[in-house]
């Protein structure tokens, strides 16, 4: 038995706090699991009334989402049998594949702008957010009010513009284009979020790295980043999110080489209407990378790792 | 090591005047502590010659060169703050290792290993060396600061009030310590505090601060004895030198005096003015007496052993009292 303490909660409040854990996490995780079932079920089952819980999984969903198929005589198909299983799913409604979907380059698209973006916001929003903390700027305040000041109003309210001019500039549909649109919604953010983070490191610090024969920039480097390990790993996380799930301009402005994931997955047509098990099949995977990103980063969000070695 | 020199430094932050034309002259090897209390300018000067602020005025040399327009790393200056400031994401030996691995000194990793070691015997945590520097405790935290500044060899030592955040015994211990290193060393030192005893135990110089001006500079037996002001008499002592109006005590005063202050070990008993015991603190080693005289509070010391009880009157005499005008300059 431990010893009475008065800030240890007791066992039935500790218990009464998990129990309402549980039940928020499996409320939250309702629509997730129903996504990833969705992707394992048949067309029929997909839309199936009531709901089936129970069904027979097939991967008709992923074969789907990731290939391109034809219809085919029956002539055709008994002079060429199916090569592998994916083929063989297909063939049960007298279809071929024909060669890989787009799925996967808009997965790259994705991946490239999403990462690229939340880079180039922590990068630019650490060091701003930095010079913002320590130094002495003319007009600080109103300039952070002024970079909060572009969060005020929904990004989309800006869309025609935006729209005309990256057509002028030649960045529509492209890369540069929406990592350059992302970073510009989500500056604002990091550059706030990680002025908190860095704010609370003691300038004491940089000042010991600076006499221990540093230069600023390294202490910068050497001290102060590392310290900010979690803001930033939040930030990151934050910024990513955003730009992983933007849908609305993502299908203004890209369409055939710069398309991410989110335009392109509702698309997806199967026989006679949405493919539903091709669409979810396409959600969960779409999930795995911010999924992981999170779970890699997890430690970093748990704040105070670094509590207690200065004396306040 | 090398003498600092300072001359006509000024600094202000806003509306407060920090320090004012302060000339200032640390002697090579000397272990200058700098008195006064909160917001005096103590640890801005600390900080003027590590080079964290730049003077408005004035110019600091060190080792006879002027390096009032050289950042911190350049000065070579080694510094331990008030608090910890210990590098938290990196190990104990890290944090000892740091400055030597900085690019100015670019020290082997061998020469490190040794002069990291060397410093752990020395500040007896040898042991704890492959800690994260947060699972140390506040006194361990602040001798790894200490070990930072020590690994070095810098041009001066400068310490800002090192010691005020660890416990009575770790004080008196590191106090010795200190002393002992600046001994071994010949290390030219600049050591901050508002403590008197910290002042009067080790320094070998002490310069007592007052609103951003150096009052008095002199070894703490001069400052003790011959006080320039009453500000500087106040602050050296324990109990404190008594202030009190001229003629109180029926004294011979020069023309112009205005207070007269007696140390507590300056009031002869037995004989003289009439003076009613307050209060007897029996502090074990010595004992002290307080009496009113004429409405006035004045300490002073007596036999351990003594049987007096407040209420009881005494007859007391000055010796050796010192002078102060209306402004608080000494008259001699």
């Amino acid at each position: 038995m431990s010893a009475y303490s008065v800030t240890e909660p007791s066992t039935r409040s500790k218990w009464f706090a998990g129990s309402l854990v549980i039940l928020y996490a499996l409320i939250t995780m309702i629509p997730l699991a129903w996504i990833m079932l969705t992707g394992f079920k048949s067309p029929s089952d997909a839309i199936s009334y009531p709901p089936k819980v129970v069904f027979e999984p097939t991967l008709e969903g992923y074969v789907n989402l990731f290939t391109t198929r034809t219809r085919q005589t029956q002539e055709f198909l008994d002079a060429n049998p199916p090569q592998n299983w994916a083929d063989e799913i297909v063939r049960e409604y007298d279809m071929v594949i024909v060669g890989p979907s787009k799925f996967g380059e808009r997965f790259l698209n994705s991946v490239i702008i999403g990462f690229g973006s939340t880079f180039l916001s922590v990068f630019l929003g650490t060091l701003a957010a930095y010079a913002f903390s320590r130094f002495k700027i003319p007009l600080a305040d109103d300039l952070l009010f002024f970079i909060l000041s572009t969060r005020m109003m929904p990004p989309i309210a800006v869309a025609i513009p935006i729209f005309l001019m990256y057509r002028n500039l030649g960045l529509s549909d492209t890369h540069l284009g929406m990592i350059l649109l992302y970073t510009a919604v989500n500056i604002s953010l990091a550059v706030w979020l990680l002025k908190g983070f860095i704010d609370e490191i003691p300038r004491e610090y940089e000042e010991a790295a600076l006499i221990d024969g540093y230069t600023r920039f390294q202490a910068f480097y050497k001290v102060v980043l590392p310290q900010a390990a979690t803001g930033i790993a939040s930030t990151a996380i934050f910024c990513l999110i955003f730009a992983w799930n933007e849908y609305a301009f993502a299908v203004l402005l890209t369409s055939a080489t710069a398309q991410t994931a989110p335009p392109f997955i509702p698309t997806i047509i199967g026989v006679g209407g949405l493919d539903w098990p091709a669409v979810a099949a396409g959600a969960t995977i779409f999930l795995l990378p911010v999924m992981i990103f999170t779970i890699l980063l997890r430690k970093h969000l748990l704040r105070g790792i670094t509590f207690g070695a200065v004396r306040k | 090591m090398a003498e600092v020199q300072l001359t006509g430094v000024s600094k202000s932050f806003k509306t407060t005047q920090a320090v004012i034309d302060m000339d200032l002259t640390i002697p090579d090897g000397a272990f200058v502590v700098l008195l006064g209390p909160t917001g005096a300018g103590k640890t801005t000067t600390l900080r003027l010659i590590a080079g964290l602020e730049k003077p408005d005025t004035g110019d600091i040399k060190i080792g006879g060169t002027s390096v009032t327009n050289l950042t911190p790393a350049q000065r070579d200056v080694a510094m331990v703050f008030q608090q910890y400031s210990l590098y938290p994401h990196m190990s104990v030996r890290d944090n000892l290792a740091f400055p030597l691995r900085s690019p100015i000194l670019k020290t082997p990793e061998g020469e490190i290993a040794r002069k990291v070691n060397e410093v752990a015997e020395v500040l007896h945590i040898p042991h704890k060396l492959d800690n994260k520097a947060t699972e140390l405790s506040g006194g361990e935290m602040q001798r790894v600061s200490i070990g930072r500044a020590l690994v070095r060899d810098p041009q001066v030592y400068l310490m800002d009030e090192p010691l005020s955040s660890l416990d009575a015994k770790l004080r008196a211990d590191l106090r010795v310590e200190l002393k002992r290193i600046h001994a071994e060393l010949a290390a030219t030192l600049l050591y901050v505090t508002h403590d008197q005893i910290e002042a009067m135990t080790m320094a070998t110089h002490v310069g007592v601060l007052d609103e951003g001006r150096l009052v008095q500079f002199g070894t703490p037996r001069d400052i003790y004895e011959n006080p320039r002001t009453a500000y500087v008499a106040a602050r050296l002592g324990q109990p404190r030198i008594n202030l009190l109006p001229v003629g109180l005590m029926g004294e011979d005063a020069p023309a112009g005096a205005h207070q007269v202050g007696l140390r507590p070990e300056n009031i002869r008993h037995g004989a003289g003015r009439d003076a009613q015991v307050v209060r007897v603190e029996h502090l074990g080693d010595q004992t002290r007496l307080h009496l009113k005289v004429a409405d006035h509070d004045v300490i002073t010391l007596t036999d351990p052993h003594t049987t007096l009880e407040a209420g009881e009157t005494i007859q007391i005499a000055p010796e050796n009292p010192v002078f102060f005008d209306a402004s608080g300059a000494r008259i001699t």
